[in-house]
């Protein structure tokens, strides 16, 4: 009798695991279904969990990564063993880059066969370990609560990343009466918090004797949630602020003290006001090679103060002057009570003359679309207030430059990894966490098409993402790169032809159709495409986009040779800018 | 130039592959490596001889110390520390030698611990000169096999800081 009862308060490590996300806060699972989860599945089945079927593995830990960044929460996706989890490698590899709290389930052949070559058995944990935060190959049901709960914490506390669990079929099936965890204690993962008082008090000094400062912003401001604190402070203390790509949004870009974004495609006046700078706070950001230029000549005048929860993103890449490691937010209000309110009215000035000089412009191209105008376009006509995936290449550095991000989390792009095809499931994943938002894709034609069958899901779940697709038939940023650095060799960039030498190929010349005609592929989907060829339907395109409720294809004409200006040639140093108007 | 490196970890499958992963993915070899539970049976330690650039040596040591199941790293570049490593070594052996190699072990406090027909296999523990003066004086009587545990080392005040 006791024993019966005993026996039937045990539950499956299916059931255990169903039980655990949502003890977590998972609400939406992104996954794809195969032999080695189907017991997950089937208790999914008989759960209150919302779950999207992608039409990829790919598409599915994109999508959970794009709800994490629009929610700020855990994403959380699942894939079965061996190709479904090898689907998933580059969107975990994507998440780790950018710091995204994400859980990736995997299933496993049975632990009796693992070793085997068994049938579509791959060793998860074994790929996955260089490009996750931390994995698990779970051997024990008894242990899968404890993992559980100790994933969701590695995954979103310090600097966060992705988790994956791989979990054997037989694990899921037993049954254990160990439902819970004991709470997280890891021994060897202790994030710091709060920075060293003694670097912020010397920090604040520092800062009080610039003349020329500039904060620098990146991802980690949006994910400690510190933006208020950072406008307060770069207020207080008169300061111009630049942002990397993934800090776009951590402060307001139509502020005037906004620098927008630095780098190879960022501002001019930025990257001047960076390499003038006598002392620089870098807050949350990790000095990317595409961000310095060439790193011996980075902002040879400053000072550097770097605040970042990753000891190991501390003085990586830069010299740094007083490094403070911890959450910017608690670092940042602490920062504050040591810091005067100042003025630098002749360094703003001096910006400001820059902002005059070389501001981003471009010519309105007659015949075609101009992909910068219609940013600007989605920009003015959701005020703003609209959350924008990118895909990677030309399309990704117009948004970062047109666009005004002025709220965190309303840029989604994969800045580390630079993963085309990242944009549109994301734009799912946005969609899906934030409902009430309009969301777009902006794509180039090259990247859309890795990741195009999430059309099925956006369709069938009716989720409104608006892809605009900045259409030039060329993999336009390779060109670009082969135009201005290989002598216009374009090997293997136009997407009309896909020809390796499109001068010695004839088809080049007539050059035929697109391939796919995307008005037809959105509307082989149920879905309704749009195309424009000129800059004056660019508005109405966009607003009978938003009109419409479901997915949007807006296929825009742009001209193949259109290029991303301002650049800095890759290695060479932030002052060599080529200006240059598009 | 060659340096010890001890680093205490959770006692689990697949530690041991993060860490020297993080090792040979930045092309660093790993002369040697040797892994033992602690007085706390939940932790062992691995201490490492890794040879490779300074300045990639503190980044991997920072990424050490990132792994989840990382507890500590000590770095004895610079830390007063004895070390030591044992090795076994078989070398031939006639009537003629027999004395000449006994004498040898003698000297070097080294321990016979098996004897054969034609060889014998030698314990010495010790530093690498010790150890290195000893292979150089039977190599001339014939080795056969030479299997080494690879470095240990321990901080000579409690906690090597
Ligand atoms: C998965 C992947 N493969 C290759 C690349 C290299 N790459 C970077 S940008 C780019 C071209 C992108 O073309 P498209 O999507 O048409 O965008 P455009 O630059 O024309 O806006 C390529 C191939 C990449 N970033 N990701």
């Amino acid at each position: 009798m006791k024993k019966d009862k005993a026996e039937k308060k045990k539950l499956s490590g299916a059931e255990i695991l169903i039980k655990s996300l949502k003890g977590n806060g998972a609400k939406v699972i992104f996954g794809y279904p195969g032999g080695a989860v189907l017991d997950v599945f089937n208790h999914m089945h008989d759960s209150d969990l919302e779950f999207y079927l992608t039409r990829h593995e790919q598409g599915a830990v994109h999508a959970a990564d794009g709800y994490a960044r629009a929610s700020g929460k855990c994403g959380v996706c699942i894939a079965t063993s061996g190709p479904g989890a090898t689907n998933l490698v580059t969107g975990i590899a994507t998440a780790q880059m950018d710091s995204i709290p994400l859980i990736a389930i995997t299933g496993q052949v049975a632990t009796s066969l693992i070793g085997n070559e068994a049938f579509q058995e791959v060793d998860a944990t074994g790929i996955s370990r260089a490009i996750t935060k931390h994995n698990y190959l779970v051997k024990d049901v008894n242990n899968l609560a404890q993992i559980i709960d100790e994933a969701f914490y590695i995954a979103t506390t310090g600097r966060p990343g992705p988790v994956l669990i791989d979990i054997p079929k037989d694990v899921q099936q037993y049954k254990s009466s160990v439902i819970k965890s004991k709470g997280v204690n890891i021994p060897g993962y202790k994030p710091t918090l709060m920075g060293n008082l003694k670097q912020i008090k010397s920090a604040a000094e520092l800062i009080e004797k610039a003349k020329r400062p500039v904060i620098y912003a990146g991802g980690g401001v949006i994910t400690s949630d510190a933006s208020d604190l950072l406008r307060k402070l770069a207020e207080k203390i008169n300061t111009p602020v630049t942002t990397t790509l993934l800090g776009l949004g951590s402060f307001p870009e139509t502020h005037e003290l906004s620098l927008g974004m630095l780098g190879m495609h960022g501002t001019q006046y930025a990257n001047y006001a960076i390499m003038e700078s006598d002392v620089i706070l870098a807050i949350g950001a990790r000095f990317d090679d595409r961000v310095t230029g060439k790193i011996s000549e980075f902002a040879p005048h400053a000072k550097i103060i770097h605040i970042d929860i990753d000891p190991a993103s501390v003085g990586k890449n830069v010299r740094v002057d007083i490094p403070i490691v911890g959450d910017a937010k608690l670092i940042l209000k602490e920062l504050d009570r040591y810091l005067k309110a100042k003025k630098h009215t002749d360094w703003i000035k001096e910006i400001n003359g820059w902002k005059e000089k070389f501001p981003l412009i471009y010519r309105k191209k007659k015949d075609f679309v101009s992909p910068q105008y219609v940013i600007e376009c989605v920009h003015e006509i959701t005020k703003g207030k609209a959350i924008i995936a990118t895909e990677v290449g030309q399309n990704q550095m117009w948004v970062a430059q047109y666009y005004k991000f002025d709220k965190p989390r309303t840029l989604l792009s994969s800045g580390g990894l630079g993963t085309m095809g990242y944009g549109f499931p994301a734009a799912i994943g946005a969609k899906v966490a934030r409902p009430d938002m309009p969301v777009f894709d902006i794509a180039g034609d090259g990247s859309i098409q890795m990741n195009i069958q999430e059309m099925a899901t956006a369709v069938i779940k009716n989720i409104g993402v608006k892809i605009i697709i900045l259409n030039n038939g060329f993999l336009g940023m390779v060109r670009q790169w082969q135009e201005l650095f290989y002598n216009k060799r374009y090997a293997a960039t136009c997407l009309r032809t896909g020809a390796l030498n499109p001068e010695k190929d004839k088809k080049y010349k007539d050059c035929p159709e697109y391939t796919p005609d995307f008005v037809k592929l959105a509307e082989a989907y149920g879905a309704a495409g749009i195309r424009i060829t000129k800059n004056e339907d660019v508005k109405n395109a966009i607003k009978k986009a938003l009109e419409i409720d479901g997915p949007v294809i807006i296929d825009c004409i742009i001209d193949k040779e259109e290029n991303v200006f301002p650049m800095v040639p890759a290695g060479a140093s932030l002052r060599q800018m080529m200006g240059g108007m598009a | 130039m060659k340096r010890i490196i001890s680093v205490l970890v959770e006692n689990k499958f697949g530690v041991l592959a993060r860490v020297s992963e993080l090792f040979s993915s930045r092309g660093f070899n790993i002369a040697s490596l040797s892994v033992g539970e602690t007085l706390d049976s939940r932790l062992s330690r691995i201490t490492m001889v890794v040879d490779g650039d300074v300045s990639i040596f503190e980044e991997i040591k920072k990424q050490l110390n990132k792994l989840i199941n990382v507890i500590k790293v000590q770095d004895f570049t610079n830390v007063e520390h004895v070390e030591r490593e044992m090795l076994l070594i078989k070398v031939n052996l006639s009537r003629k030698t027999r004395a000449e190699l006994i004498e040898i072990v003698d000297i070097f406090r080294a321990k016979i611990i098996d004897v054969g027909k034609n060889n014998m296999t030698v314990e010495i523990t010790g530093k690498d000169n010790k150890i290195q003066a000893f292979i150089e004086l039977v190599k001339p009587f014939g080795i056969v096999e030479i299997v080494r545990t690879g470095k240990i080392a321990i901080a000579r005040k409690k906690g090597g800081e």
